[in-house]
């Protein structure tokens, strides 16, 4: 089951703080991201980019994006 | 895999977008903008402040039309690239206050992050100490940020909404062309205008609003902010949009040596004070502010742009903040800091250490 961060009305740098504490509690695994301006979705994949996550997939939803992201070990 | 779609969001784009705003700024002062003031938001947003009488401070009252383009340039890539999205309810009033007291720190040191940058690339050594300070500022930000402060969450909301601060722009600019500057003449029609000071330098009204307009569209695109370079570097070391403030230093400087604008120094800087402790104060409470509000004012534009309608209040603040700087003799001269501008420095970092300590609500 994958964690979720919901972003959605926070602006910068409010999503990525939000993704990275996220990512460092989890460690590895899948989380989805929330949110709802195009800025915070590309920092939001950009932060996990940088921490070594994989951007899997960034969906279009309810005029935001679902963003999944990834890391294996 | 998402693929970035977005050219401007990768480093070669923020890299792009700072040259051109560090290039053109450069040129605007050549064009007849004021020395080392060839962008500056916050001048730009005092000066409109004067030439609406919301201050009267003689020497600094022109509607400058690069404001009301960054504002539109940003709208028009809002809306080509899908990106207008009308929202608010984030706090407004404290987007006001913030936006009020970041103007007020940067009326001491005399410039935005823009121009602090853009003194330093005309040799300015004052800007040192600005630049400090608002890396200080900034850094104190990231502490609150770090600490759980956050504005709370904003709401999708009409479209007018989002409207609201371009259809204002828009309204200026109408003013702007319905009356326009008059030889030797202070006012035409319901405008202030400067006979001398910077106020009275000014590129042409089409240059103007056209490098206006590509700035904002650029910015829009590419989410240009110094604020957000500094912050971002401070708080997850990570350069992207710190590549673009570099750009735009590098590339201004190298226009200043070409166009003979250059001239390095402290004493006799073109509109800029030596009181060092308060250039360094003064934006210490405008990068505190802008850490706080999300944004240096020109981010704030260019998100007010796309529909940002938190961003168009901490506008609205920097306006009537303005206003406030110069009714009150807060706003610094070449002569140094104004009788209160030592008060009211120390009046906003309060203020905005109590926002930053009260407003912890946590993000969930």
């Amino acid at each position: 089951m994958a964690q979720i961060v919901d972003a959605r009305g926070f602006s910068c740098p409010q999503p990525v703080l939000m993704t990275m504490q996220e990512m460092k509690k989890t460690g590895k695994g899948q989380i989805e991201v929330l949110v709802d301006t195009d800025t915070s979705k590309e920092n939001v994949s950009r932060a996990a980019t940088s921490q070594g996550w994989q951007v899997q997939n960034v969906a279009e939803e309810g005029g935001g994006y679902r963003i999944v992201i990834k890391k294996d070990a | 895999m998402a693929q970035m779609k977005n050219i401007f969001a990768v480093r070669w784009g923020i890299i792009g977008v700072g040259a051109f705003i560090g290039v053109f700024a450069a040129l605007l002062q050549k064009w007849g903008n004021p020395g080392n003031m060839g962008i500056c938001v916050a001048c730009f947003d005092r000066d409109i402040a004067g030439a609406l009488g919301l201050h009267r401070a003689d020497i600094v009252q022109y509607m400058r039309p690069e404001i009301m383009g960054f504002v539109l340039g940003s709208l028009i890539a809002a809306f080509l690239f899908k990106e207008f999205r009308p929202r608010a309810g984030s706090a407004p009033i404290v987007r006001f206050v913030l936006g009020a007291f970041a103007m007020i720190g940067a009326l001491v040191f005399l410039g935005c992050p823009w121009r602090a940058l853009l003194r330093l690339a005309g040799g300015d050594g004052n800007a040192i100490l600005g630049i400090a300070g608002l890396i200080g500022g900034i850094w104190v930000g990231t502490l609150f940020l770090k600490g759980g402060y956050n504005l709370g969450r904003s709401e999708k909301t009409y479209a007018s909404v989002g409207w609201m601060l371009p259809l204002i722009m828009i309204f200026f600019l109408v003013l702007r062309f319905i009356y326009p500057p008059l030889a030797d003449k202070p006012q035409s029609g319901v405008l202030f205008y400067s006979l001398k000071g910077p106020g009275s330098m000014y590129a042409p009204l089409a240059v103007s609003l056209i490098i206006g307009l590509a700035v904002g569209f650029l910015a829009q695109r590419s989410r240009f902010c110094t604020m957000g370079a500094f912050r971002d570097l401070i708080l997850f070391r990570q350069p992207h949009l710190f590549m673009g403030l570099l750009s735009l230093l590098v590339f201004a400087f190298v226009t200043n040596l070409i166009l003979g604008q250059f001239h390095p120094g402290f004493a006799k800087q073109p509109v800029a004070h030596t009181m060092s402790v308060w250039n360094f104060g003064g934006m210490v409470l405008a990068g505190l502010a802008f850490a706080l509000a999300g944004g240096c004012p020109g981010r704030q534009l260019f998100l007010a742009g796309e529909g940002d309608g938190d961003a168009a209040i901490f506008v609205l603040g920097m306006i009537v903040g303005a206003g406030f700087a110069h009714n009150f003799g807060t706003a610094s001269s070449p002569a140094g800091v104004g009788p209160h501008g030592i008060a009211a420095v120390i009046i906003g970092l309060l203020v905005c250490l109590f926002i930053g300590f009260t407003m912890r609500r946590k993000a969930v």
